[in-house]
């Protein structure tokens, strides 16, 4: 298990990266403590899977170190590294039984045998494959051989984190939940350094400590999962996790009062940022739908279940906001805003409120 | 569930009927036919049986002919596959090398096997051919209308220079379906090269070998235009293989008896290998 230290590192795909817009990765620098588990979350092509590429050594950063425990690890090998990584869909050896296959990154190496063997069934009987040592690997489920794959990092037991690439992307829902409170428990079990790519924020907050968010290359968030909720530092964590996503609406500031259009919203502070235009985000959860509070126009109202979904239309701006399964739309809606909610981003980013 | 009969459908599967009939099964009936008769021209024909097979299967000019035959195909497996691996796997995955390699190879696929032959037959000549004088100019006594060996060295290194690229082409596609992850998993397991070819590229590649082995076989068994061009089955009857010599028998000699027969026998021949190979190579599949 190791620390990782990523060291103001940055990456482009590009021979000659010149502007910001080359980079794939504009700068990242953050540590990966050791036993942790971490999700990097973001939309495609945020630069999630080339940070973890960096990581385990498949790509090799532009600019900026590596550090495995304050070991300087940038110039490497993948194989030097002993690094571990699960890929989006399962890799296994067609031609080797499923004990082959775990066998298989120790063999390489050269183990004895004997202990070839006993790690092997140490780590079938870590991913419930003991019974199937002997069949065919290829003949196996998607979530079996994704199984495989885990495992072939699992074996070794030295290695320094185990990567994720978007690892159930292939596997059915049913077995999602499964494999995910399996991996769960492995790292409580032997604490492995895990970091866990996923665009999927269910994914990412049922599986991390610590959610690192990402964004157009590089982190904008990282958090727990109530923090990334409460206090969304970009408005792009504010859209991007929750369903519906924060809404974020211009507002002009004076003091403790932000004003959009005719009205008037109380703030539980006030923002230390220049007065003028700003933006106001709360999230669908607290803004509270009811008889009392500021007009607005019900445009649509999603039933998903456990709540509903009501869109309306607010000073000209879409809004979207929470009531219970049972509540009804009142017949002149009016919406309030929780203060506890509310959080004020200038130029995106989110700025602090004194008293 | 009721069953529909309607003898209507017969009329759906009649054309492929008619066009497998004219074009299949009419002229191999023909050929049967000819197989169990003697002629002495003017459509005057006599029974004789199995008369044709016999002699046939007695005959040494049949089996030397026959044993060319797999001694040429055996040969040309043996140095095209390696060679068409080898070359696969050595060519660029993307960049502006793909399109240029895949031309490159595509060409001798594309040159008609008479002008195959004739390019060959010009080139290894030692009075102008480029091949031909400068091998004889760095000492080597090469000819091929003379020298048996020279003359097979000839027809093989034709047969490797024509027919290479088809292995390296299915070879390549097998290649290249093969997903990044699979190199990356590797190199995080170690893997040695060999390890990466042994478990990763090979099995991938089965398929499309076992394509490449059976079409190279049964061709290289049924060759005839390429060496009939060159060395015209000499010197000797150094390069007549089987076709060169059932050409020389149906044509030359006028012969439709015995050709006939042989035509089936060598037809027979070529059916019951192709099976052997594809149900080894099936099999053996289906056990891993």
């Amino acid at each position: 298990m190791a620390r990782i230290e990523v060291n103001h590192i940055r990456h482009s795909y590009l021979p000659n990266p010149k502007k910001d817009s080359d980079f794939a990765l504009k700068e990242v620098h953050h540590t990966f403590e050791d036993g942790g588990a971490y999700a990097l979350l973001g939309p495609s092509g945020c630069g999630k899977t080339t940070l973890l590429n960096i990581i385990s050594g498949l790509l090799h950063p532009s600019h900026g170190q590596l550090l495995f425990n304050g070991r300087d690890v940038t110039r490497l090998s993948t194989q030097e590294r002993n690094i571990a990584q699960v890929f989006q869909f399962p890799v296994i050896y067609d031609t080797m039984t499923v004990y082959d296959n775990l066998a298989f990154p120790l063999r390489n190496r050269r183990v004895p045998e004997a202990d070839v063997d006993r790690k092997v069934r140490e780590t079938l009987d870590m991913i419930d494959l003991a019974s199937m040592a002997n069949r065919k690997a290829r003949r196996l489920t998607a979530d079996q051989k994704q199984k495989i794959s885990l495992g072939r990092g699992l074996v070794r037991s030295d290695v320094n984190a185990i990567l994720f690439d978007e690892p159930l992307t292939v596997i059915d829902p049913h077995m999602k939940w499964v494999l995910r409170s399996q991996l769960k428990q492995l790292h409580r079990r032997f604490g492995y350094t895990m970091v866990y790519v996923t665009h999927d924020q269910t994914e990412a907050l049922t599986f991390a400590d610590r959610v690192v968010v990402m964004y157009d290359g590089e982190i904008v968030q990282i958090g727990t999962p109530a923090e990334l909720f409460e206090r969304p530092r970009h408005t792009f964590v504010g859209y991007f996790i929750g369903s519906p996503g924060m809404n974020v609406l211009p507002v002009a500031l004076e003091g403790r009062t932000a004003m959009l259009g005719a009205q008037r919203i109380e703030l539980p502070g006030v923002p230390k940022a220049e007065a003028g235009a700003v933006e106001l985000g709360i999230r669908p959860e607290y803004v509270k739908l009811g008889r009392e509070g500021m007009a607005v126009s019900v445009s649509k109202v999603e039933d998903v279940g456990r709540h509903k979904v009501v869109r309306a239309n607010f000073e000209g701006k879409e809004i979207a906001a929470i009531i219970g399964e049972d509540d009804e739309v009142p017949a002149e809606p009016r919406v309030r805003f929780d203060p506890a909610g509310i959080n004020i981003y200038a130029g995106s980013w989110r700025v602090e409120m004194g008293a | 569930m009721e069953k529909t009969w309607n003898n209507k459908a017969w009329f759906l599967v009649l054309p492929v009927l008619v066009l497998v009939a004219f074009s299949a099964v009419i002229p191999l009936m023909t050929v049967v036919n000819y197989s169990v008769q003697d002629t002495f021209g003017n459509n005057v024909f006599f029974w004789a049986g199995t008369e044709w097979f016999e002699e046939l299967l007695q005959s040494k000019r049949f089996w030397e002919a026959m044993a060319r035959n797999l001694v040429f195909s055996f040969i040309i497996l043996a140095i095209e596959v390696p060679l068409g691996i080898f070359i696969a796997l050595n060519m660029p995955k993307k960049g502006w090398g793909v399109p240029v390699c895949l031309v490159a190879m595509a060409l001798p696929l594309l040159i008609p096997w008479n002008v195959v032959g004739t390019i060959w037959q010009v080139f290894g000549r030692n009075d102008i051919g480029l091949l031909g004088y400068y091998v004889n100019a760095l000492g080597f006594n090469y000819n091929y209308v003379q020298d048996p060996v020279d003359a097979w060295v000839t027809v093989i290194i034709m047969d490797i220079w024509h027919w290479t690229s088809l292995v390296v082409l299915l070879c390549y596609a097998g290649l290249v379906s093969i997903p990044d992850a699979f190199y990356q998993a590797a190199k995080i397991d170690g893997a040695s090269r060999w390890a990466v070819f042994r478990y990763i590229q090979l099995p991938k590649m089965q398929r499309v070998l076992l394509i490449a082995v059976l079409l190279r076989f049964m061709d290289s068994f049924m060759i005839y235009t390429e060496p009939f061009v060159v060395t015209g089955g000499g010197p000797g009857n150094s390069t007549t293989f089987l076709s060169i010599d059932l050409v020389k028998m149906a044509l030359g000699q006028f012969d439709l008896g015995p050709a006939a027969a042989m035509s089936l026998v060598y037809f027979l021949i070529i059916l019951l290998l192709s099976w052997v190979f594809y149900t080894v190579m099936t099999n053996y599949d289906a056990e891993r």
